[in-house]
C-alpha cells in the first residue's frame, strides 16, 4: 500500500481548508519560482523522466505531450486548457481535487503553462460542478492576492493569468477537441484531426489540453523528483492515481494509490470489499463506463495499470472502478450505459448517432429476452462498424462495454432469450 | 443525440439582463481575447436562465446572441445542444436525478419512482400541478462514489435513500437553504463511510 507520506493529494477528503494558508502547509507553492527558474528543458525533461501519463483516460505521455508545443512563440499565442469536464460514467476524482485541494491544480497551471510558454490557462469545468467552480475561483482569486499569479508570477518574471470557464451539460465537451470547441462558444462537436491541438487548437492558436489530475500532480513531481514518482507504481506505469471506487461496495470512496495495486487490494482495504464478499462479485468495470468489463476471474488477479488491463481487452481509463455483484442485471446495466452514450452522442457522425441509438435498442430487447439468438451476433457486428470510424472516441465508448458483456457473459444473453421463448421468467433470482 | 428544441411562442417576449448581470456579463467577457466574446456565450445563457427561475426561453437567447454580436441561429444551436439549459418552465424545486449506471446500480430507479409518486408527473413533464416541483433524469452528474444522488440549483445531495429522499423533498419545499448539502450520511465526502483508510495521522 501507497505510503501516506508518498500520497500527493493529502487533503482529497476536505479534512482541512482548501485556501492558500492551509494548501501552503501542505507544501503548495513552495518554491515554485525555483522551479521556473530551472528552465522549460528542465521542467518538459523532468516530467518526461517521470514517466507520468495522463490521468484523463487515455494515458498518453504528458511530458512528451507538453513537448509538442512549436518551441518559438509566433504571432500566436500559446494556451494551456484544463480539462475539468470529468464525465466519465464512475469518475469523480477530479471533482475532489477543485473542491478541496484546487492550489495544487493552479500551481500545476503556472509550471505546465510557463514549460509550453503560454501565458493564459483555461479550466473548462462541466457546468455541473457549480461548488466545485465556485472553489476553484475562490483559490484562483487568493493566488493573484498573493502574487502567485499575474503579471511577475511567484516572482519568477513570467506573466500568467488561470481563468474558469464552464459548460452546460455534454459529455462530448471531455473530448479535447469538442472542449476546445465549446470554450470558442460553439457546439461541442469533435474536429478532425490533424492539425492537432499544439498546432491549431484554442483561437486556432498552439494549444494543450490536459486532465485536471495531470496537471495537479505536476509541482508535486517537479520538487520531489521525476525518480521519486516513478520508483512508485511499476514500469511505463508509474506514480500514484486517484481511484474512484463506486457500485456494489460496502463503503465506496475515492482514494490515492500507487498505480499497478491489485484490483482485489485496493477494493478490500478501501472500500471495504465487495457487498457479500469476494465471491458474491460479479463483474468489474474498472477503467470508467466505456471501457469492456471484466469478469470474476480476471478480478481477482488483474492489476490496476495501463498495460495490465489492456492485456486483459479492458483499459485504466480514468481508474474509476464500478462493481457489480452477483444481484445485479449485467445486460440491463450494459442498457442503461447504452442510453448514455446515445444521450450524448452529438450527432455529427453517422455511424455513432445512428449506431448508439440502434445499440441502445436492441439491448434493451435482449435485456428481457426480446430477441433472436442471431441478434447478438448482429449487435458485436454493429459496434464493429461503430468503433474506429467517428472523428472521435465517443463511437469506440459506445461499442466497448456491449463488446466486453458479450465476451464475457454472452451465455446470459442467450438464456434470457431461450427462457422467454419457452415461456418461462426471463430474469432468474441471484444465486 | 439528444434533440431538443425551443417552445414556439413560450415565455416573455422579451428579455434584459439586471444592471447587476450586466456588469457580470461583462467580466466574463473580459475573460477572453478581444473578438472572441463568443467563448462568454454558455456563460451568458446559463445565467440568464438563473435570471429566469430556472428556464430558457426564446427573447433570453435573442438577448444573449445581441449582447454577444452573434447570429441567433449560433446560439440557438447552443441553447439547444447543452441540455442543462431547460427549454420550458420549471417547478419552483427542480430535482434532477442521476440515472447513469453507477446511480443506477445504487438505486436510482427508487429515486425516479419517488419523484413520479410525489409529484404527480413523469420526468421532463413540466412542473407539478402547484408549481412546487419538477423533475428530470441527468446523465452522470460526477459524484459516483456517493450514489445515488440527486442535484437541485447549485447543490448535490449524495448518498440518499427512498426514506431520506421523501423528507429532503418537503424540507426543499419549504426552503430550499435549510436542507444539509452533500453527504446525506455519516461520512466525509468521497471519503469511506466509517472513515478513511488512509492518511489518519493524529487519531492512530
Amino acid at each position: 500500500m501507497l505510503r501516506d507520506e508518498d500520497r500527493i493529494f493529502t487533503n482529497l477528503y476536505g479534512f482541512e481548508s482548501p485556501g492558500l494558508d492551509a494548501a501552503r502547509t501542505r507544501g503548495d507553492w513552495t518554491g515554485t519560482g525555483d522551479l521556473i527558474g530551472k528552465g522549460r528543458d528542465w521542467i518538459i525533461d523532468e516530467m518526461k523522466a517521470s514517466g507520468l501519463r495522463g490521468r484523463g483516460g487515455a494515458g498518453f505521455p504528458t511530458g512528451l505531450k507538453w513537448s509538442f508545443m512549436p518551441k518559438e512563440v509566433s504571432d500566436r499565442p500559446h494556451y494551456l486548457v484544463v480539462n475539468a469536464d470529468e464525465s466519465e460514467p464512475g469518475t469523480c476524482k477530479d471533482r475532489d481535487i477543485m473542491r478541496h485541494d484546487p492550489h495544487k491544480l493552479i500551481e500545476g497551471c503556472l509550471v505546465a503553462g510557463f514549460a509550453m510558454q503560454a501565458h493564459a490557462a483555461y479550466i473548462y469545468v462541466r457546468g455541473e460542478f457549480i461548488k466545485e467552480r465556485y472553489a476553484l475561483q475562490a483559490a484562483i482569486d487568493e493566488a493573484y492576492e498573493a502574487g502567485l499569479l499575474g503579471p511577475d508570477a511567484c516572482g519568477s518574471g513570467w506573466a500568467m493569468d488561470v481563468y474558469v470557464h464552464h459548460g452546460a451539460g455534454a459529455y462530448i465537451c471531455g473530448e479535447e477537441t469538442a472542449l476546445l470547441e465549446s470554450l470558442e462558444g460553439k457546439k461541442g462537436q469533435p474536429r478532425l484531426k490533424p492539425p492537432f491541438p499544439a498546432n491549431a487548437g484554442l483561437y486556432g492558436c498552439p494549444t494543450t489540453v490536459n486532465n485536471v489530475e495531470s496537471i495537479a500532480v505536476a509541482p508535486t513531481i517537479l520538487r520531489r523528483g521525476a525518480t521519486w514518482f516513478a520508483d512508485l507504481g511499476k514500469a511505463n506505469n508509474t506514480g500514484t492515481k486517484i481511484f474512484c471506487i463506486s457500485g456494489h461496495v460496502n463503503n465506496p470512496c475515492n482514494v490515492e494509490e500507487e498505480m499497478g495495486i491489485p484490483l482485489k487490494e485496493l477494493i478490500e482495504k478501501h472500500a471495504g470489499g465487495v457487498r457479500g464478499g469476494w465471491d458474491n462479485l460479479l463483474a468489474i468495470i474498472p477503467g470508467g463506463s466505456s471501457v469492456p468489463m471484466l469478469p470474476k476471474d480476471i478480478c481477482d488477479t488483474i492489476t490496476m495499470d495501463f498495460d495490465a488491463l489492456k492485456d486483459a481487452q479492458s483499459g485504466l481509463g480514468t481508474a474509476a472502478v464500478i462493481v457489480m455483484d452477483k444481484s445485479t442485471d449485467l445486460v440491463a446495466a450494459i442498457a442503461r450505459l447504452a442510453y448514455f452514450y446515445k444521450h450524448e452522442s452529438c450527432g455529427q457522425c453517422t455511424p455513432c448517432r445512428e449506431g448508439t441509438g440502434w445499440m441502445w435498442r436492441v439491448m434493451e430487447r435482449l435485456a428481457v429476452g426480446e430477441a433472436e439468438v442471431e441478434e447478438i451476433d448482429m449487435l458485436l457486428d454493429v459496434t464493429k462498424q461503430v468503433e474506429g470510424h467517428t472523428i472521435c472516441a465517443l463511437g469506440d465508448a459506445a461499442a466497448w462495454p456491449i463488446q466486453g458483456l458479450i465476451r464475457h457473459f454472452r451465455p446470459e444473453i442467450e438464456a434470457r432469450i431461450e427462457r422467454r421463448k419457452a415461456g418461462q421468467p426471463v430474469l432468474t433470482a441471484a444465486e | 443525440m439528444s434533440v431538443r428544441r425551443l417552445v414556439p411562442g413560450l415565455g416573455p417576449d422579451s428579455f434584459e439582463f439586471t444592471p447587476e448581470n450586466q456588469e457580470w456579463a461583462q467580466k466574463q467577457i473580459a475573460k477572453y481575447p478581444a473578438g472572441r466574446q463568443q467563448s462568454a456565450v454558455i456563460p451568458l445563457l446559463d445565467q440568464a436562465q438563473r435570471q429566469m427561475d430556472g428556464w430558457l426561453p426564446e427573447a433570453a437567447v435573442r438577448y444573449v446572441a445581441d449582447y454577444l454580436d452573434m447570429p441567433y441561429i449560433r446560439v440557438y444551436e447552443v441553447a439547444t445542444f447543452y441540455t442543462m439549459f431547460n427549454l420550458k418552465p420549471v417547478g419552483k424545486v427542480h430535482v434532477q436525478v442521476c440515472g447513469t449506471t453507477p446511480c443506477w446500480l445504487r438505486g436510482a430507479e427508487d429515486l425516479k419512482e419517488v419523484c413520479r409518486r410525489k409529484m404527480g408527473v413523469d420526468k421532463d413533464q413540466g412542473p407539478s400541478e402547484d408549481g412546487t416541483y419538477s423533475w428530470t433524469e441527468m446523465e452522470c452528474l460526477g459524484a459516483c462514489v456517493n450514489a445515488p444522488m440527486i442535484q437541485v440549483d447549485d447543490e448535490t445531495y449524495e448518498d440518499l435513500t427512498v426514506e431520506r429522499f421523501e423528507a429532503l423533498l418537503d424540507e426543499l419545499a419549504k426552503d430550499k437553504s435549510a436542507p444539509k448539502t452533500g453527504p446525506q450520511i455519516d461520512r466525509q465526502f468521497s471519503a469511506p463511510a466509517g472513515g478513511p483508510t488512509v492518511l489518519k495521522k493524529g487519531d492512530a
